[in-house]
């Protein structure tokens, strides 16, 4: 037993691990459930992605790195709706046009510079042993945020997720909360790229919800179940950073993604059990 | 209610500046049905969904429910043709039927009693009460159709616009949407539908036959002629009781 609780007792990085992931896990479980129900997975990769040169350039100035990712962010929002009001692409071509480029705008900032030698691995996938105070009270803050406006837009964005057409017929403005939903998408990744990584925040924005899609009946219920596997997935991928001496932030992705195909699994057979059954 | 619930002058619409009906003259009064049929393309959920609000007016005039299009939208129920992503949510019939009650109240207002009693009036009428608890994605199409049939009911509006209201409903569902549809006409709402169906068109007081303008309006015995069905419809067709019957070609349209 003391293998299972021991690490969290007296060691405090992997105490403020913990508290992060678990404030990471709930801020990632209201945001996540809107991306699955909407299909917004590929603007959150995309989100996840263009922060690098944000972040790399705030770097070589010597700027706070959260600074710099929000401006990397802003920068995909926006680019994704100039391309689509000046052209007659897709959002998914205009998204991919702008994943790809400020990736590789990233790359090419990393790696010409001397000082984020190294870097780019903590970029990707973050410092959950090495989250300071001043990391935990932003995380706070942004899961304050997302929880008042979630509940205070919790129509408007049950019904977008429903029809689009129903919310801007029922006098809702559908373009202004599907802003606020992308705000919320990158917000998130902004504020939780410094402890997961922003590859990986993008696995707990998935993988939890996913587990909820799958086992939930509401959309309540589903967020709930995407914070509890999201906080087991943190607790289960901590211990085992600890114990094995793994990739703290990939461990904790893995045991989500993991537990997602394990459920997966679970309920696939359950109706096959209840088909051969009828 | 008083007053008239739709009202249209030389009225055009479409998408941007590119009218796809143009011609329109429309008055609709309270309990009052109108409906609109046409092929595919001949933009009768174009103009459904002008109505509605959610497409500009390319030209003309419009007004609803005594005011600017756009402006009555707690006393509009717009049914959409198609519903984007019905399978994936986690939501059961019940709450979905909810939805329709969201803008009756205040923001932070919590569900009252009167809510759910319409909520269960409105899915009693449709005949899928007994579905309430049921998840939606595991509903065949019908008994969904029904479902966001009850949620139009349960807004109560003063003017109902369907668009396809009667796709994949078997006989008793289709039964159910007619008394339905009295009821919301007793109770002085005006409707307008956008359908195939003949038989659906015969019940409402009045019809347009679209087909890129207006081929014909009025009452439905005088307007579905086999004349105007072949204009509208590019084939010919004779109304038999509630059915079509094919008659012959039509090679220009």
């Amino acid at each position: 037993m003391g293998n299972f609780i021991d690490p969290f007792l007296h060691n405090g990085f992997m105490q403020r691990a913990l508290l992060a992931g678990i404030l990471v896990s709930l801020t990632c479980a209201i945001v996540g459930t809107y991306v699955v129900l909407r299909g917004m997975a590929f603007i959150g990769d995309a989100l996840a992605h263009g922060v690098l040169p944000g972040v790399a350039g705030a770097m070589i100035l010597g700027m706070p790195a959260m600074l710099g990712a929000a401006v990397g962010a802003a920068v995909m929002v926006g680019g994704v709706g100039f391309i689509t009001a000046r052209s007659k692409l897709s959002n998914d071509t205009a998204i991919g046009l702008l994943f790809i480029g400020l990736l590789a705008l990233g790359v090419v900032l990393v790696s010409s510079s001397n000082k984020l030698t190294g870097d780019l691995e903590s970029i990707l996938f973050g410092q959950f042993l090495g989250v300071a105070n001043s990391d935990l009270l932003a995380q706070a803050l942004a899961l304050l945020v997302v929880l008042v406006v979630s509940v205070f837009s919790a129509r408007p964005f049950l019904l977008l997720c429903f029809d689009g057409d129903l919310t801007r017929a029922m006098g809702y403005k559908a373009q202004w909360y599907h802003r606020l939903m992308l705000l919320l998408i990158a917000g998130t990744v902004v504020v939780s790229f410094q402890t997961v990584g922003s590859l990986l925040v993008f696995g707990m924005l998935l993988a939890p919800a996913g587990v909820g899609a799958l086992l939930a009946k509401r959309i309540g219920t589903m967020m709930m179940w995407a914070a509890v596997i999201g906080i087991v997935s943190t607790y289960l991928g901590l211990l085992a950073s600890y114990h094995f001496s793994w990739a703290a932030g990939a461990s904790v992705v893995l045991t989500a993604v993991a537990i997602f195909f394990v459920v997966l699994t679970g309920v696939s057979l359950k109706k096959s059990v209840q088909g051969v059954r009828a | 209610m008083s007053g008239t619930a739709v009202v249209a002058r030389r009225l055009s619409v479409g998408y941007g500046s590119r009218a796809v009906l143009s011609g329109v003259e429309a008055f609709l009064k309270p309990g009052g049905s109108t409906a609109l049929v046409g092929s595919n393309g001949s933009g009768k959920s174009t103009l459904l969904k002008t109505l509605a609000g959610l497409l500009p007016v390319v030209e003309g005039g419009l007004e609803i429910l005594g005011r600017p299009v756009g402006e009555s939208s707690q006393r509009v129920a717009y049914l959409s043709q198609f519903h984007q992503s019905g399978f994936v949510l986690p939501l059961r019939a019940i709450d979905v039927v909810r939805m329709g009650r969201f803008d009756q109240r205040s923001r932070f207002a919590r569900r009252s009693r009167a809510d759910d009693v319409i909520v269960s009036e409105s899915m009693e009428l449709l005949k899928v009460l007994e579905l309430a608890d049921r998840p939606l994605r595991d509903l065949s199409g019908g008994q969904q159709q029904r479902v966001y049939l009850a949620q139009v009911l349960a807004r109560r509006s003063d003017l109902l616009l369907l668009d396809e209201p009667t796709a994949g409903l078997d006989a008793p569902g289709r039964a159910a949407y007619i008394d339905a549809l009295n009821f919301e006409r007793s109770r002085g709402a005006a409707i307008v539908t956008a359908t195939h169906d003949v038989g659906e068109a015969s019940m409402c007081d009045r019809v347009l036959l679209l087909a890129g303008r207006v081929i014909a309006d009025g009452p439905p015995n005088v307007v579905m002629t086999p004349e105007n069905l072949l204009e509208t419809f590019g084939i010919g067709l004779t109304k038999v009781g509630d059915q079509l019957v094919v008659t012959e070609h039509h090679h220009d349209h």
